[in-house]
């Protein structure tokens, strides 16, 4: 960071990789981003969390020059995004959420000509791209059209074609939503590799297991503005605990195991007979153990035992005060029950 | 893993403009583009395949005994001006086709390179010069088949394609900014057509202009689609070129000066 560019006016920023101030997009009466601020630091990976329509993507349009902000201000390694809008898409890397590249080509076609348009040469475009399609394994189905293409190798591509002039930041809209568990996971690796090499990731994720995988810091965003932000730590801290789910294998046992529950962890535990079980705040997972053997010398057998972690509905609920709306949010939802096969 | 450490923001060497070389070469890797579409997607040459085969045959047929008293001694009339009304209607595709990209998502990839702005509109419309060279020599082929020899010889013959596919071009400037503003391809198709029909046909392309009323006489000599079909037949017929040519070339070059920059404009500015 010695080395400073002569045409960079805000030298001393260099080590953020974006900082926004008081961003507003409105379209037509509503306001899609009502005054966003973020500051991401430059090698970071920065997660931007919410539901639908709460002014992710809208967020990463004005700072990717995508769309023209309203109010405030953004800038990108210290270039502004309205005054020198060709300096920041030459810093810039964009994946969108709906795969950005040319259906009716092949996905070698593709990067070629995202590379030329790079100002590569022929042999260099052609090399780029027999590279990267290594890199994200899809060298098989390199000639093939993009319309036999799965979602997961159509989102490879399209990390692919953003990383070909290598640029020091990537804004990653829901790199995962609507993959399976295994691509998803796939995603994360690759993703991971990518902040290896020095690059600063901004991404958004309707899903918190997914911020809280791969972001360093977080933000929170509702109805167009930052509610929360912080490293993933603290915003757990702000949301609550895990919770311990149990099932006896008798239900005449369910009041015993609620009692011993409170004995050993401390805490309050619920009962809900109608699912015969008994759920409470894990506060301290060590205790966990001491209340297995609890249960075992009361001679209780268990047909389940689970721990929940907080999930987006619980953040949003504890941050805004209101839950999420359910309509939008069904895929957030549906994946609450996978997550303890991913992480 | 072969990912390789990226080089850091202050040792990069940052452009704040496009050069006009870079808007060339970008506008070029559009078109190259184009044509692979093209490539993958042959059925979208239909069109300029068979209109100007089965258009050349109706009109020479229809109308040669009645206009020109034979088929024969109507060629020479028919044949410009089926030319240019074939290729000027193939240019509205441009427009229509140009909507259905911009659906796609890759045209925001193409919006957040740091590429020239007018490329990916430029390339779209350079790729398709193809099509309007495919009607173009199809029509003469058409009407060589039927028996048109051009007096003007093969050279003449050719500069006349040439001139017919510059003005085409410019032509879909008009038609690539309706593809920019409208909400649907159909849209796009029906304004074009309002526009195109009244222009074609209220000029001089398949009708002598003496046979018709003063005061539409009054207008089809304005038209610039008579002084584009006048010059194709000057050039075709007698081999000269006239100030017919220069007018055409005038209007095309005047319609890209207003419509290159106003699609640019509207196409930076839709979302």
């Amino acid at each position: 960071m010695e080395e400073r560019n002569p045409g960079n006016a805000n030298a001393n920023l260099q080590n953020l990789a974006v900082e926004a101030h008081g961003l507003v997009k409105i379209f037509g009466q509503h306001r899609a981003v009502d005054g966003v601020d973020l500051r991401v630091e430059a090698g970071s990976v920065y997660g931007v969390l919410g539901p639908n329509g709460a002014g992710k993507t809208t967020t990463i349009s004005m700072l990717a020059t995508l769309l023209r902000p309203d109010a405030g201000s953004a800038k990108i390694f210290g270039y502004d995004v309205v005054k020198d809008p060709h300096i920041v898409r030459q810093l810039i890397g964009v994946t969108g959420q709906y795969a950005s590249v040319d259906e009716t080509l092949s996905a070698m076609e593709n990067l070629i000509i995202f590379s030329r348009l790079l100002g590569l040469s022929r042999s260099d475009a052609r090399r780029k791209a027999v590279e990267l399609l290594e890199e994200f394994g899809l060298t098989e189905a390199a000639k093939r059209p993009l319309k036999k293409f799965s979602g997961g190798m159509r989102r490879r591509l399209d990390l692919a074609a953003s990383l070909i002039a290598q640029p020091p930041l990537i804004f990653l809209d829901e790199p995962t939503t609507g993959l399976d568990p295994r691509t998803r996971a796939q995603m994360w690796d690759t993703i991971r590799r990518l902040v290896k090499t020095g690059s600063t990731v901004l991404l958004t994720t309707q899903y918190l297991d997914e911020a809280d995988q791969l972001a360093d810091r977080i933000a929170v965003i509702d109805h167009g503005r930052v509610v929360a932000e912080g490293t993933v730590d603290e915003l757990k801290a702000s949301i609550g605990t895990s919770s311990l789910h149990l099932r006896p294998e008798q239900r005449e046992h369910i009041d015993e195991v609620r009692r011993t529950v409170d004995r050993v962890l401390g805490v309050q535990a619920v009962v809900s007979p109608e699912a015969g079980k008994v759920t409470a705040p894990m506060l301290d997972a060590d205790k966990v153990t001491d209340l297995l053997i609890a249960l075992r010398e009361s001679g209780i057998r268990l047909t389940e035992m689970s721990v929940q972690k907080p999930t987006l509905d619980e953040v949003f609920l504890t941050i805004t005060g209101h839950g999420v709306d359910h309509d939008s949010t069904d895929e957030s939802g549906a994946l609450d029950g996978k997550e303890a096969a991913i992480s | 893993m072969s990912m390789s450490t990226i080089t850091p923001v202050s040792q990069r060497n940052l452009k704040r403009h496009t050069s006009f070389g870079q808007s060339l070469r970008n506008s070029f890797t559009m078109a190259y583009r184009g044509l692979l579409k093209i490539r993958r997607t042959p059925e979208q040459l239909f069109d300029v395949t068979f209109q100007p085969i089965i258009f050349t045959l109706m009109f020479t047929y229809i109308f040669g005994g009645a206009i020109s008293g034979s088929v024969q001694s109507y060629l020479p009339v028919i044949i410009p001006g089926i030319l240019v009304q074939t290729v000027i209607t193939t240019s509205v595709v441009t427009g229509v086709q140009l909507r259905e990209d911009m659906d796609k998502g890759v045209f925001d990839r193409f919006k957040s390179l740091p590429i020239a702005r007018i490329a990916p509109l430029a390339g779209a419309l350079l790729a398709d010069t193809i099509r309007y060279t495919i009607a173009t020599v199809l029509t003469f082929a058409m009407g060589y088949v039927m028996g048109y020899r051009p007096a003007g010889h093969l050279d003449h013959v050719a500069i006349a394609g040439i001139l017919v596919i510059v003005c085409s071009w410019a032509m879909s400037w008009i038609f690539a900014f309706f593809g920019v503003i409208a909400r649907t391809a159909s849209s796009v198709q029906g304004i074009s057509m309002i526009i195109l029909f009244p222009l074609t046909f209220l000029s001089n392309a398949f009708v002598p202009a003496q046979t018709m009323p003063k005061w539409l006489q009054w207008f089809v000599h304005i038209n610039p689609i008579s002084h584009l079909v006048t010059a194709v037949r000057n050039l075709a017929n007698s081999g000269t070129i006239g100030s017919d040519f220069a007018i055409s070339l005038m209007g095309a070059a005047v319609v890209v000066a207003i419509f290159a920059p106003l699609t640019v404009r509207a196409y930076m500015r839709r979302t």
